[in-house]
């Protein structure tokens, strides 16, 4: 280390510890919101990438070969739309929804456990609540710009038809974080990484990809599965971006059912995580 | 004492620690200790593995709540006033938690953005505190691709950038090297001469001699004494000791021999410590008996000594 004399001099701080905790205790979610963005930036291009690449290939695949195949076997059979138009909005929850499952694991237990990222901010003037918040706000606009570029490239096939679909981009993050949020707290409460992620990935996500309305309607399935769509907020994302993307006719109650639904897991998952990184830091 | 209800005053004592006490379980880490440390002055906290001197810090940091007792930084409770009491600190905990896939840069300005500090200042700052911490070479390096001490060094570092006025060290220069180490008592001298209140442990005796200037020793969560490096020297051992090495077989058996010589023995797996006023003549009456270390060195009591002697252990592991 070397020794500057005039180090303390030169560069006096310009508040007083007071107006730092008033300005923490305000705005410290977001404080650490954009410690999560600059971790994001490092990443950029290749989120970037990943961004693009993903609906490109996704709806080249689905889109091009698989829809052209099922639209000439079953036309009609998918509300009177094409059959990746009935797909897309789908897609985009699902996409949402698998980004949010590595955001809400992966950096939590890297905060808690791996390489304990949150017990630096933690000795500052910020809250372990607001820790919680800030990763939530970051992960958040993280979802939320994948998911309106992959709407983008959605239109730009032309399977996005109805005037309210770019509302299907909120809806999707919002099947992010209803499925995020809770898989967070839990997540906050571990104490040993003994494979869980990979179990969370393999008989959860992947049976949620699969049974949640996504490649054909749920009532298609045996009535004994059907209950995986009921709980799953890709079901309910889905069929809300359905609605709102062309109009897929269903009861207004049940589209209001589905934003209802998401959003009480959702503040569910956002509370408890809170309370866990309470209690958690506070040991 | 109980200057924390008196609000508004100036506190005399910038931390007031009493019967402080923090339980895992059935397990007391901290067991009913009580200490204040007034502005200004350099504190020690002494002890082995597992005394519970991490635990005692990080309830003065106000990020581990106590089980019992009373506890005051700046005359507010912690538990209270977290953000208030923890703005006013600077912290280096024991193991790094930098955010190692941000830039070196960046995690000053991210850290100092917790304090809600602007950029404005913090860049400059940022700059200031690499070169303070010689990694101004690797400011846009990731933190992963540091080695431990430069690592300790950006810790170090980030903990100045609110320019604390109570700086908690816990084992600051563990992995630094000897010259990064002496670097760092200089910069920690000069911070404690500009009013800085310096609270510290260490397993190193000498640099608890360089920078306390009083002290606690731990062990098993009690304050075994309290006092100045010089006088708990003075307390707790001789002015002298001789150190004799026998081999490892014979250490344990020649004790018997030495009976008498000095005014106490300690033996050691590696070595046997004979606590004298005066060492030549303690060497002389071991020669007259007729005994023939293989080394022996004579020197001036430490606070290893009073170590050992309080908690009958040594401190180096
Ligand atoms: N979170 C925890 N849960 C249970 N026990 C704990 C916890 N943290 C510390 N301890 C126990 O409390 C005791 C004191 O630990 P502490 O880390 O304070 O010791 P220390 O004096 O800092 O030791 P070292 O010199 O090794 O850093 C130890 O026995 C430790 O096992
Ligand atoms: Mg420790």
């Amino acid at each position: 280390m070397t020794d500057r004399k005039s180090s303390r001099t030169v560069l006096a701080v310009p508040q007083t510890p007071e107006e730092s905790a008033a300005k923490a205790r305000r705005y410290g979610s977001w404080y650490f919101a954009e410690h999560t963005f600059r971790v994001m930036r490092m990443y950029a291009v290749s989120v970037a990438m990943y961004s693009v690449g993903t609906p490109l290939a996704y709806l080249f695949a689905m889109g091009v070969g698989l829809a052209a195949l099922i639209d000439a076997n079953g036309a009609g059979r998918f509300g009177g739309v094409d059959y990746l138009t009935f797909l897309a909005p789908a897609l985009v929850a699902s996409a949402a929804l698998m980004s949010a499952t590595g955001e809400f694991m992966f950096p939590i237990m890297d905060g808690f456990k791996w390489r304990r990222t949150f017990f630096g901010p933690h000795a500052s003037p910020l809250r372990p609540e607001q820790i919680a918040n800030g990763h939530i706000i970051g992960v958040g606009i993280r979802i939320l710009l994948p998911t309106a570029i992959y709407f983008v490239i959605v239109a730009l096939f032309g399977a996005a038809p109805g005037v309210w679909a770019w509302l299907s981009i909120f809806t999707a993050t919002l099947c992010a974080l209803s499925f995020g949020l809770p898989l967070m707290a839990w997540v906050s409460t571990l104490t040993r990484d003994a494979g869980q992620f990979a179990v969370v990935q393999r008989f959860i996500v992947t049976p949620l990809f699969l049974f949640s309305g996504t490649f054909f309607p749920l009532d298609t399935l045996p009535f004994f599965l059907q209950w995986i769509g009921w709980i799953s907020p890709l079901w309910h994302a889905t069929e809300i971006g359905r609605v709102l993307s062309y109009g897929y006719a269903e009861p207004v109650w049940l589209s209001v059912l589905h934003v209802a639904y998401m959003g009480a897991t959702a503040v569910a998952g956002w509370l408890l995580s809170q309370r866990i990184f309470r209690r958690r830091m506070g040991k | 004492m109980p200057l924390d209800s008196l609000s508004g005053s100036t506190p005399e004592y910038v931390i007031s620690a009493s019967n402080l006490t923090k339980k895992y379980g059935d397990f007391t880490a901290v067991d009913d200790i009580s200490f204040d440390v007034p502005a200004g002055e350099s504190f020690g906290l002494l002890g082995p593995n597992g005394a519970g001197k991490s635990t005692t810090m990080r309830m003065i940091g106000g990020v581990s709540q106590r089980t019992s007792g009373t506890l005051s930084i700046m005359g507010l409770d912690p538990e209270q006033h977290g953000p208030q009491v923890r703005a006013h600190l600077g912290v280096v905990p024991q193991q790094d938690n930098l955010d190692e896939e941000l830039r070196v840069r960046d995690n000053l300005i991210v850290y100092g953005r917790y304090f809600g500090l602007p950029l404005s200042y913090l860049r400059p700052k940022a700059d200031e505190l690499l070169e303070f911490a010689q990694l101004t070479d690797k400011a846009g390096a990731k933190v992963d691709d540091l080695s431990g001490g430069m690592k300790r060094r950006l810790t170090i570092a980030r903990s100045l950038v609110n320019e604390p006025r109570i700086l908690l060290l816990d084992e600051p220069t563990t992995g630094l090297d000897p010259q990064a180490r002496h670097i760092l008592w200089d910069r920690l001298f000069r911070l404690k001469e500009a009013g800085t209140t310096l609270i510290l442990t260490t397993h190193y005796m000498d640099e608890a001699e360089q920078l306390c200037d009083r002290l606690v020793v731990v062990d098993k969560g009690r304050i075994m004494a309290e006092g100045s490096p010089a006088s708990l020297i003075r307390r707790y051992s001789t002015r002298e000791v001789l150190e004799l090495r026998f081999g490892s077989e014979r250490n344990t058996t020649v004790a018997a021999d030495l009976q008498g010589i000095g005014e106490r023995t300690e033996t050691l797996p590696d070595r046997v410590l004979i606590y004298a006023a005066d060492g030549e003549a303690a060497m002389e009456q071991v020669s007259l008996r007729g005994l023939r270390p293989i080394t022996s060195l004579i020197r001036r009591s430490s606070l290893e000594d009073v170590f050992l002697r309080l908690t009958g252990r040594s401190l180096i592991d």
